[in-house]
């Protein structure tokens, strides 16, 4: 579903990517760790390019990822996103947030828009709050907002950036689950994430990002029981104890 | 007060051409803002350089100037328009410099996550300024561009300099026949302090029904 060769990204003389590989297969769920700073946000948000990749190919469902203008635009349409900072639209209802896109981009009649958007909102567990503005609403509620409003454009992929950073503790569980649940329904999914549970839990696949590099990749128990490289034994023994 | 009210059909039909070009040139300046700010904020390099360049150029320059050289220039290339109707578009060009300006801070405060996250759904970059950015950086510039409709309607008064009998020159000529200054230029300055006094009051107005939207 989305492949990556070569990826090269730099901020003016400062490198943030070396020549990344990436597969991610239809249907499967890749969590990407690593320290502050080793490129993984940047790496995901090449995937829907918000970053632009200066070397390197980037194919999404066999399309290699357009340059800019209505084509990207309509890949950007089938891939979801959500942010650390959820950036739900503050002057729209919860329910015109997920309604936006598809009748806008998809051209769907704000009748079948709002009775999907009612549909997702019921599944991410915040149907109640669906004439509220977000700025009403508790972080958890307002992620699980913004998960439901990439849903409503139906996405092949979805892609998170550390979903779950900016929450409060006791509210991170709920947007894990709805995560979770997303995964367990055969969701294509990449997830930027320092909740080691959750990793592995549900990846198919755990990549451990360092210095601009994918370091290891693998399975998630036997990375997190056995990993093979000492940069990532060591990164383990860091966030593992506390 | 009496030389005000000898000549009240003069003033009033001062007052009319004035508000008229209040207004259209506002309406003209929103216009021509809000084209420069998409320019200026969007992807594309050389329409960023135009749009900074002339936000740069009409601020440096006197409106007067402006209007002079329109006034007089215009006909000696062969562009032949009324005098009002060339006050309105120099006006209008001139004052949207302020209401980009203004609008850009807006937009640049909202643009970053929100502009994100609406690319990121697909929306183009002329949907996501008009459906999430836009909408939401207007709400922080009420103010500021309520203050810019104020200096343009004090602005409007450069006009009489070319010809145009506004409410200024109507005053002008009045105390040409008159030679009473003091109440004829009080009485106009309260007509342009009542304009200004009625768009705080809108923009009070907005500004408070935007806020509570928040
Ligand atoms: N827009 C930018 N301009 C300049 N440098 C940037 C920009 N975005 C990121 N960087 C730099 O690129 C490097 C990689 O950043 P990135 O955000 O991808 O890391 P990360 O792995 O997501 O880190 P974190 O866990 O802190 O989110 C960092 O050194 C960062 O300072
Ligand atoms: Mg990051």
């Amino acid at each position: 579903m989305i492949r990556v060769r070569g990826l090269s990204k730099w901020f003016g003389d400062h490198q943030v990517l070396h020549g990344v590989d990436l597969d991610v297969a239809r249907g499967e769920v890749v969590v990407v760790i690593g320290p502050s700073g080793s490129g993984k946000s940047t790496l995901c948000r090449c995937l829907n390019r918000l970053e632009a990749a200066d070397v390197g190919e980037i194919h999404v469902d066999g399309v290699p990822v357009p340059a800019e203008g209505r084509a990207l635009a309509r890949l950007r349409a089938d891939v979801g996103m959500v942010f650390q900072s959820f950036n739900l639209f503050q002057h729209k209802t919860v329910l015109e947030n997920v309604m936006l896109a598809p009748t806008r981009v998809r051209g769907v009649s704000r009748a079948e828009a709002a009775r999907e958007a009612r549909r997702l909102l019921e599944r991410v567990g915040i149907a109640e709050q669906a004439d509220k503005l977000p700025a009403l609403l508790s972080g958890g509620q307002q992620q699980r907002a913004a998960i439901a409003r990439a849903l409503a454009m139906r996405p092949k992929v979805m892609l998170f950036d550390e979903p779950t950073s900016a929450l409060d503790p006791e509210m991170v569980g709920e947007v894990l689950d709805v995560m979770a649940g997303l995964a367990a329904d055969g969701m294509t999914m990449v997830v930027v994430t320092h909740e080691m549970g959750f990793a592995r839990r549900v990846a198919d696949r755990v990549v451990f990002m360092d210095g601009g590099r994918i370091v290891e990749a693998g399975e998630p128990n036997a990375f997190f029981d056995a990993p093979s490289t000492d940069r990532a034994r060591d990164f383990l023994a860091k966030v593992l104890t506390h | 007060m009496s030389p005000i009210l000898d000549h009240l059909p003069e003033f009033w039909q001062g007052l009319l051409v004035t508000l008229e070009l209040t207004a259209a040139s506002f309406a003209g300046a929103v216009v021509v803002g809000l084209a420069i700010t998409a320019m200026r904020v969007g992807p594309v390099p050389v329409l960023r350089a135009i749009g900074t360049g002339y936000v740069e150029t009409f601020q440096n320059l006197p409106l007067l100037v402006l209007l002079v050289l329109a006034v007089f220039g215009l006909p000696e290339i062969g562009i032949k328009a009324g005098l009002l109707a060339t006050s309105m578009v120099v006006i209008a060009l001139y004052e949207g410099a302020y209401i980009a300006e203004a609008l850009r801070s807006g937009v640049n405060a909202i643009a970053k996550g929100q502009g994100e996250a609406a690319r990121a759904l697909g929306l183009t970059f002329g949907q996501s300024l008009r459906h999430v950015v836009l909408p939401q950086a207007l709400r922080t510039v009420v103010q500021p561009i309520g203050n810019i409709f104020i200096a343009l309607t004090m602005n409007t008064s450069l006009v009489a300099a070319v010809g145009v009998v506004d409410l200024t020159a109507a005053a002008n000529r009045v105390n040409l026949v008159e030679a009473q200054p003091i109440p004829i230029f009080v009485g106009a300055g309260l007509a342009y302090a009542a304009v200004a006094a009625v768009a705080g009051l809108v923009t009070g107005r907005l500004e408070r029904r935007l806020a509570v939207a928040r």
